[in-house]
């Protein structure tokens, strides 16, 4: 006790609903709403302080996050979709700012909430490397000195002269993990940005993260990725709706994670939902259907499962799209990508949006809860991306004579399958 | 236990979250902590300029030289508007040149927020360098146009006159009013996107009021209205400016246009008129680029949240 790196006492973020959604308010509008928006800041103003919430289309992100960091510490943040985890991380890296509270940090922080910011596709990748850096605040100086080192790591050495729009995208993601691996404040916020990458690569980073978690430094990390959450943390947050539902032992709020984690049948989105893409077609709704057609949160080992998906179209036609589902284990492992280019070939285009219905045979996965990713292209330029958006139990059943099944940290998959013998 | 080796470090620097209050105090000692910064987004947008383009740095001449003959033919040749006595080529390139700064250095501030959206929602810094690197990138295409000037005015047989010495602070002029004008319009963008399409709408207007007509021309009897036309800031720079750069060296014989040098020196003899109007310009300026460094300060805070 006694020194604390991160010190966060009853802090909440407010957004009046709409507020985020305003991206197309003219100044006509603006104008014709004023007597409106007056009359609502005085009534507001007079009812400050009450602490009232969910009055006035008011929404909590976060509320009475209390949280004590001690410096060397490294700190998960997990939850679902729309728990607050980002809000938080974009709060302590004074991206937004809070509505009620404070935070108290000590030492020098560097937040990486993505990898690559501020990369230019015109730039080569040494002047890229430049950008970036000093964008996620490090010195010209400091970048020339670990600048051998950061190219080293990405492994891009001959193509450093080379415009980035030239690179693969692989490359570029390398490139850019690899600067942002290199930087060193006393505190680190990280979001998310472990999934980059081939596999080799996404080793390579976990491997580099652990390496940055051992030295020393304060680190508070949010990811989708529970594996990699249970590798490199010591102490876990677990939030749900914008507070703190649970803190402990980084095992122990796993299995109470996976344990509670809410199952649903069909889920919505909306403009609080996190996602990533370049927006001209949005994912509305997630279903699944058993083979029956009926909406369901289990199937049965080896049964039919059907995803749908509904989604809209904001910037008509939508061309050449390609929509996909990914299945992954509960620690956020892929075990199944199926994307349309490669599994069923050109879908036709979109102008309006609609339904998109991907119809799974058998699913021969152990019993089990899953959750899945699903993603909209238009060409290769990912325009909608959701993680972890729904997730569905896969419940016991005989498929083998002995009535028997491998357990689940053993396997995720089992197959028809027989044994035969043949020796003395 | 596995500890990091004790260093002895000066205190770790304290910071504190919390709701902001109003106004956010201007934080210099901030700004220059981010000075590095600032320069690589100017380099970053100076460099991708002029990789795009085939011409390159050409653009820089090309543009302010097809103004030039557009406004030599149609406001010289057919509407034979006065020039203060000056040729009319070194009338209107130096009115231009500055003038294409100072809307460059608008129209990029004006559109920084949101162009760079997706940066400021990713990662903190002070939120003003970039309308700020804004203004200050236009300042390569400004001092190549520079060039094209002197080679202008060597032709026509000026120098810049003694009054150069100017050049700075309306250089100064220029970009604090842009800046002011360009922080005000970007905060308002990052709600608005009207002031995307307002935006060529006021500078064009803008610039007819600043480049076209002498000064000098406007008649005396419009009293008060003639005071309102010297409120616009850029009128002062412009006409400075020109003032600046419009200095005959050729001696009466020697020159090939004894006519228009004739009148040339007449002019100089009644340029004082520039200092009136830089003057009022002056305060204005001061005026724009306070109210908008205010107001961008006070809606800083809800950038990253609606952008």
């Amino acid at each position: 006790m006694g020194e604390v790196a991160i010190h966060v006492e009853a802090l909440g973020k407010c957004y009046r609903l709409g507020e985020r959604a305003d991206l197309t308010t003219t100044f006509r509008e603006m104008l014709m709403g004023l007597p409106r928006k007056w009359a609502k800041t005085a009534r507001r103003g007079i009812g400050r302080g009450a602490g009232r919430s969910g009055g006035d289309g008011e929404f909590w992100a976060l509320r009475d996050i209390n949280l004590q960091v001690a410096p060397g510490e490294v700190l998960g943040i997990i939850g679902q979709n729309g728990a607050g985890k980002t809000t938080l991380l974009k709060i302590l890296s004074r991206i937004t700012h809070p509505s009620e509270g404070r935070a108290e940090i000590h030492g020098r922080v560097g937040s990486l909430l993505e990898v690559g910011t501020g990369f230019h596709p015109e730039l080569t990748g040494r002047e890229n490397v430049y950008m970036n850096g000093a964008i996620l605040g490090m010195r010209k100086r400091e970048i020339d000195t670990k600048f051998d080192e950061i190219v080293a790591f990405a492994g891009v050495e001959q193509f450093l002269d080379t415009p980035i729009k030239r690179f693969s995208s692989g490359m570029t993601v390398r490139l850019a993990f690899a600067v942002a691996a290199h930087l060193e404040p006393e505190i680190m916020i990280v979001d998310e940005v472990l999934a980059v990458g081939d596999a080799s690569f996404q080793r390579k980073c976990i491997g580099k993260m652990g390496e940055v978690a051992h030295s020393g430094r304060t680190i508070l990390f949010v990811s989708h990725n529970l594996a990699s959450v249970q590798m490199l943390c010591d102490r876990c947050v677990l939030l749900r709706r914008g507070r703190i539902e649970m803190e402990g032992e980084t095992g122990e709020v796993l299995a109470h994670y996976l344990h509670t984690e809410y199952k649903s049948s069909e889920v919505a989105f909306d403009e609080k939902t996190e996602r990533d893409g370049a927006g001209k077609a949005r994912y509305r709704k997630i279903r699944l259907l058993n083979e029956q057609g009926r909406q369901v949160n289990a199937i049965a080992m080896g049964e039919g499962l059907t995803v749908e998906l509904t989604f809209e179209v904001n910037d008509p036609p939508l061309r050449y799209p390609v929509f996909g589902v990914t299945i992954n284990s509960p620690l956020g492992q892929p075990l199944l990508s199926m994307l349309t280019h490669q599994t069923h070939g050109q879908m036709p285009d979109s102008e309006r949006g609609g339904a998109v219905r991907l119809h799974i045979e058998r699913l021969d996965l152990l019993a089990g809860n899953y959750n899945l990713d699903i993603v909209v292209l238009e060409h290769s330029q990912i325009q909608d991306r959701i993680r972890r958006t729904i997730n569905f139990d896969v419940t016991p059943r005989a498929v083998y004579p002995t009535g028997k099944l491998p357990k689940s940290h053993e396997a995720v998959m089992f197959a028809p399958l027989k044994w035969t013998s043949d020796y003395q | 236990m596995a500890q990091a080796p004790p260093v002895t470090s000066p205190p770790k620097p304290v910071l504190e979250i919390r709701p902001p209050k109003g106004w956010i105090g201007l934080d210099l000692n901030e700004l220059w902590d981010f000075r590095e910064l600032l320069f690589f987004f100017s380099w970053r947008d100076i460099k991708v300029r002029y990789k795009q383009s085939l011409l390159g740095v050409a653009w820089a001449v090309l543009g302010p030289l097809a103004h030039t003959v557009v406004f030599v033919v149609i406001f010289g040749a057919i509407a034979k508007m006065p020039t203060d006595g000056l040729p009319k080529w070194l009338f209107y390139m130096p009115g231009l040149i500055i003038w294409e700064y100072f809307a460059g250095s608008l129209t990029n501030a004006s559109n920084s927020l949101v162009r760079q959206a997706h940066i400021l929602k990713k990662t903190y810094f002070p939120r003003l360098l970039i309308p700020l690197s804004g203004c200050l990138t236009p300042v390569v295409d400004l001092l190549i146009a520079c060039v094209l000037l002197v080679g202008l005015m060597f032709v026509f047989g000026f120098t810049p006159a003694p009054s150069a010495f100017l050049i700075p602070l309306l250089l100064i002029m220029a970009m604090a009013s842009a800046l002011g004008m360009g922080l005000v319009f970007a905060a308002l963008n990052v709600r608005y996107r009207d002031i995307h399409y307002a935006l060529p709408l006021v500078t064009q207007l803008w610039k007819y009021c600043s480049v076209v007509v002498p000064f000098s021309e406007i008649p005396a009897e419009w009293g008060p209205w003639r005071f309102a036309f010297a409120l616009n800031p850029m009128v002062g720079v412009v006409e400075g400016f020109r003032w600046c750069v419009s200095h005959p060296y050729m001696s009466m014989e020697q020159a090939d246009a004894p006519m228009q040098t004739e009148a040339a020196f007449q002019a100089i003899s009644e340029a004082v008129a520039p200092l009136e109007l830089i003057a009022i310009g002056l305060p204005v300026t001061l005026l724009i680029f306070v109210f908008g460094l205010y107001y961008f300060k006070r809606m800083e805070k809800y950038f990253a949240d609606i952008v």
